[in-house]
This record gives C-alpha cells, structure tokens and sequence, in this order.
C-alpha cells in the first residue's frame, strides 16, 4: 500500500504495548506496522480487547508505547522512548481527536470550545473567534454558536468537537469511534464530512469502528486482532508494511 | 477567553453561595481587627483624655491604669512648684456600679479639679462643671440624657448629667463620667470596705481620706520634659511617667491579655477559612477532572491548569474579602463595641485572604496536575 512520491502522515513501525508484568502481563499491541498518507481515511476495525484504542492511544501521545517508532507528519516522535518533551503541544500542532463523546467543555459555548484550542496555539481571541465561527458553519451547526454544550443535540454536539478537532488544521486526525452515538444516515454524513476534510487539508484521518455501514466509505481497512495487524487477506501481517 | 472566569459563569449560583459563606468567615475575621483597634484605641484615648505631659504616681507602679496608684492629696501642690511644671491637676479613677433606667450600669468615674489639667476633653453637648458638687459629665453611650439624675454611692447622692461627650469609653466598654475631685473622694470613702473605712473614720485624719490616683502636669514647652520627671522622681514615694510611657504600659500591660486572645481567634479564624477555601477549591477542581483531562488532551500546558484554578482561588478570595468588608461596615452601627480600623491592619486581612488563596490552592493544583488527559476517553460524560 505505499504510494510512491507521497510521504506518509503517520508511521507506526514494530510498535508494541503491554500493560501489566508478570503473569498479570497483557500484551495489547505486538509489532504493529502501518502507514496512513495524506488524504487517505482509514478505518481501525476489530473486536472488543484486540487494542484498537491502545494503538490510537499511542499514536494520539497520551499512551506511551513499550517499544517501536512513530513518525508523526514527517517527525520521529517516539523510538523505544519519547523524542519531544513536550507531547501537548505536539498534539495540539499535529493531532486532531475526536472522541466517541463529544467531551466539549460544559462551560463554554459552542463557539469558545472550538476558539479555547485556537487559543491554546496563539490566536489572539479576535482571529480565534471569527475562525471557529467559519468552522461551525463549515460543519453546519453556525446557527447554533452560541448554545451551551448542554443544550445541544448529540449531533450537534458531535459536530462542535469536530470542528475543535479541525481547528487547527491538523495533519493527522484521529477518532475513537466518532459514529456511536449517531444514526447510520447521520454517522454517513459524519464520515463524508471526514472524507471532504482529509482531501481538502490533506490530513491523514484514523477512524476507529465497529459500524460495518460505514466500511464503504474507507479507503483501507486495518484489522487487529488480539493485539496483531490482519493483512488484507485476513491472514495475520508478520512482515513490516512497505519493507523492501 | 478566561477560562477561570467562564466556568464561575457557568456555576454562579455556586460561587455566590460559597462565596457568601466565605464573606461571613472573613468578616468575622475583618470585625475581630476592628474590635482590636477599638480596644486600643479606647485604650489609649482614656489616657490621652487627660491631655498630659506628665504622670506623677505612686513610686514604683505603673500607675493609674496598668497598676493601682495612691498618693496623698496634697501632691499637686508639690508638683506644681517643680521647675518647669506650669499647670497641674489631681486625679481620682474608680469603677462604679449604678442603676439607671432600672438596669445595672457599670461606669468609670474620673475625679477632676475643675480648671486644671485632668478634666474631659471636648464636650458634644451641655456644659463644664460649674458647682462643686453632684454635677456630672459622661459619655453618650451610657445611655443618659442632659439633666437625668443618677443616684451615686452609698447614700444615693444624685448627679445630675450637665454634659455629653462621645467615645469616652474605657478599653473594657464603660462608659467614662467625670465629676468633680471632692465628689470622686466621697465616692471613694464611701464605697470602700467597711473595715477600712471604720478605721479611717475611727482613728484617721483628714488626710487620710484625702487621697488621689495620680497628678496631671503640663510642662513648659522650654523645659525638657525627662528634666522635669526626674526631678519629680527625686521624691522617694513619686514616680513620674511621660505620655509617651503612658500610652506604651497601657497597650502593653492593659490589653495585652485581650490581645493575645483575639490574636488567637484571628489566627484560628484564618485557619478556618484557609481549609473551608481549600475544600471549596478542591471540589471545584474535583468537578472540572474531565474537562481538566479534555484540555490537557487537546493541548493545554500546564500553565493554563494552573492558571485556572488560581484565577478563580483568588476571585473567591477577593470577592468574599470585599463582601466580608462591606457586611462589616453595614453591620457597624449594630455592634455593641466600638469598631476602629486602621488602615493597616485592614490592608494586612486583605494580605493574608490573597496568601490563603494562593496556599488553599496547591491542593486542587496537585490533583488537576495529576489528572491523565487519558481520562477524557473514558466513556461517563
Ligand atoms: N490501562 C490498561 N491496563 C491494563 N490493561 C489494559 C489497559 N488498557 C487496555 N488494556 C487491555 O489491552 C487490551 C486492548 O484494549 P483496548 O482498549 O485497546 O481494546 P479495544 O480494541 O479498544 O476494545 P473495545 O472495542 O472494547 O473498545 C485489552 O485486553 C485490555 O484489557
Ligand atoms: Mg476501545
């Protein structure tokens, strides 16, 4: 699956995970290696405890894997330890999140829980305002800007954290099953929105799922199962991606 | 965008509440300091009162106020032929109980010769002394109006009020009453113990009965006052004292006690506040861990945590401060004691509130510190 001429967003090479030692020890990721490009949507697909959070975990910072690399937007950000002190701000330039909750700050409005991200990066409060406006009304919930979280709809709400993921255009987006909470017609609309952003910001986009309605809209499927990558074929991948 | 200030939006009818409570502690504590100030300064201005230069007691005390003092009667004339002694006047201090009004009523009663030094300062209504005898001056928080007849001492003398003043009050609350020198001495005869008084009556002179508490004495502007002490003090049953040691025996010996008790309620009263505000800062961190976790996750560094959870420590702080400080000056006119705030002391609550705040705060910053921005995965919320 590599693309010549084109540099992958994110790079996962033999990355393994365990938690626990000893008999208690759960090996939640056992040499795992992908690459997602630019533009591309994939989805992250198996059953329950096969470590799909984990590796999105790992590959959003916040979980520190146990070993192998990770290259993020062309910068090695982990190789048997972290290379960047500081992750934050790391995820605040690079990584885009969606969460299955929308997780939107309660006492901000709309409009702010998209700005406070802008913020965080530098914007000044005028230029933060006006851009996380255009990015509600990108993701048509602009008419409701300045509703609370707590008045909004679940898919409203989903949409506001959308937007604060895109915010500061993000070359990498990751999501932990975005489309739970939504109907199948509003989990397509969803993942359409998701299709349009990573062409038109050529960002790498990672879903994780267990909607089998939405499997057509990915542009390559990643397996796991009890903690190793499937092939294509459905057969466990033993050999690094794009080795050779 | 303050973060700190919109989330006090969000839950304000919280803030006001906690915010109230914490207005009362802190008044409290504000009060406590006005109480303390007015116990000084009732203090101070009974012996201010007397417009001295020079204290002449009995030799060795610390005399009126601190210690007992009893010298004869005729030391003022002593006093008055010291060099650089201009004007002097005998004093008398004595507490008594009346009844007015048909309540018991504690005043202090200060024996003056009209004319010298020794006698009430400004008057707010009426008139000085005139005659000899039963005529009183007092402070208008007796309660006591112009030409009311008190019944005084054993034989129910009647003193009729001819003057008012106002806060002339002991540093214990009575309200001070002057009357003349002969009238206090009778007072005194009087209300001494019946023993001692037999014997006095019995076998004593005059002079026996004719005894004062201290002399009065205004010293020429050209004399060096410590000259004219010492030579007062040359006498072997007379010590002198300036205003200056005055003012220092009574807010040393006189309200040292009360001092280090309101000290005490102060510094528990601070303790108090400081853990009630630790608590309120720790459960209103404990109720933002997701949105904490949410925005260490999307990139906040810690410097914006921080920062919220001191921001709104210190609203807390200063809004309960100036609410505590507006309950103190409306309920002021209310309060049976005199209040008296020295800027400084106002200034140094105000200090303390913002250290408290600071320090209140490290417990709600340690657990925000601690929150894994992993948290804002889990699935509740
Ligand atoms: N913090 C942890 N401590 C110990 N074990 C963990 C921890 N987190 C995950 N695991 C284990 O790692 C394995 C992978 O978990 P993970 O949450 O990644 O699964 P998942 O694919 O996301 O499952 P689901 O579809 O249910 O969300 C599981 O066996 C899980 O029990
Ligand atoms: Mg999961």
């Amino acid at each position: 699956m590599t693309e010549p001429g084109r540099q992958a967003v994110v790079r996962v090479e033999h990355l393994s995970k365990h938690f626990g030692a000893g008999s208690a020890r759960v090996d939640a990721l056992i040499d795992i290696n992908m690459e997602v490009f630019p533009g591309q949507v994939v989805g992250l697909m198996g059953p329950s405890g096969s470590g799909k959070t984990t590796l999105l975990n790992c590959m959003a910072c916040i979980l520190e894997p146990s070993g192998g690399r990770l290259t993020l937007d062309g910068e090695a950000v982990y190789d048997e330890h972290w290379l960047k002190a500081d992750l934050r701000r790391l995820r605040l330039d690079k990584i885009g999140f969606i969460f299955q909750y929308p997780n939107l700050l309660p006492f901000l409005d709309a409009t702010d829980n998209v700005a406070v991200v802008l913020h965080l990066a530098g914007f000044g409060a005028a230029a933060a305002h006006t851009h996380a406006v255009e990015l509600l009304d990108y993701l048509e919930v602009g008419h409701r800007k300045h509703a609370m979280p707590s008045q909004l709809s679940g898919g409203e709400a989903q949409r506001v954290a959308i937007a604060r993921a895109l915010a500061n255009r993000p070359r990498i987006i990751l999501a932990d099953e975005p489309t739970a909470p939504l109907d199948s017609a509003r989990a397509r609309i969803v993942m359409d929105l998701l299709r349009r952003i990573a062409i038109e910001q050529s960002a790498a986009i990672i879903v994780v799922t267990h909607d089998e309605m939405i499997l057509d809209r990915f542009d390559h499927i990643f397996r796991l199962r009890d903690g190793r990558l499937e092939t294509a074929t459905g057969e466990l991948s033993l050999l690094p991606v794009g080795a050779g | 965008m303050n973060l700190a200030y919109r989330d006090i939006k969000h839950n304000l009818l919280r803030f006001v509440l906690t915010n109230f409570g914490l207005s009362l502690l802190l008044g409290i504590v504000i009060m406590m300091t006005g109480v303390y100030g007015g116990l000084i300064d009732d203090a101070l201005r009974q012996a201010r009162a007397a417009n001295a230069d020079l204290w002449v007691v009995e030799a060795g005390t610390n005399g009126p106020f601190a210690e007992s003092s009893r010298i004869p009667g005729d030391t003022r004339e002593l006093v008055s032929r010291v060099y650089g002694v201009q004007r002097a006047g005998s004093v008398t201090y004595q507490s008594v109980q009346t009844e007015l009004n048909g309540a018991p009523h504690r005043l202090f009663i200060i024996g003056f010769e009209p004319g010298r030094p020794g006698g009430p300062r400004q008057l707010s209504a009426g008139r000085d002394i005139l005659r000899d005898h039963y005529e009183m001056i007092v402070d208008r928080s007796a309660g006591l109006a112009l030409g009311q007849e008190v019944p005084l001492g054993t034989h129910d003398h009647k003193f009729s009020v001819v003057g008012l003043m106002q806060n002339e009050v002991t540093s214990s609350g009575d309200p001070v009453a002057y009357v003349t020198l002969h009238d206090a001495q009778a007072l005194q005869f009087e209300l001494a113990p019946p023993a001692s008084r037999r014997e006095q009556a019995r076998g004593g002179s005059v002079e026996t009965n004719d005894q004062i508490n201290a002399v009065i004495a205004k010293v020429s502007p050209y004399v060096p006052i410590d000259e004219t002490a010492a030579a007062l003090s040359r006498w072997k049953h007379l010590t002198a004292l300036t205003q200056a040691q005055q003012e220092t025996l009574l807010s040393k010996f006189v309200i040292e006690k009360a001092r280090k008790q309101q000290l005490l309620i102060m510094v528990l009263l601070v303790i108090v506040s400081a853990v009630i505000i630790a608590l309120i800062i720790y459960t209103m961190t404990m109720d933002k861990v997701r949105s904490i976790a949410t925005l260490k996750f999307v990139g906040a560094p810690d410097r914006t945590i921080i920062g919220l959870i001191v921001q709104q420590s210190l609203s807390l702080g200063i809004t309960g401060y100036v609410a505590g400080l507006a309950l103190v000056f409306l309920f002021r006119p209310f309060f049976p004691r005199r209040l008296v705030f020295d800027p400084e002391s106002v200034v140094a609550v105000f200090a303390i509130t913002i250290v408290v705040c600071l320090a209140a705060s490290t417990l709600g910053i340690r657990l925000a510190l601690k929150v894994d921005p992993a948290e804002a995965l889990s699935a509740a919320g």
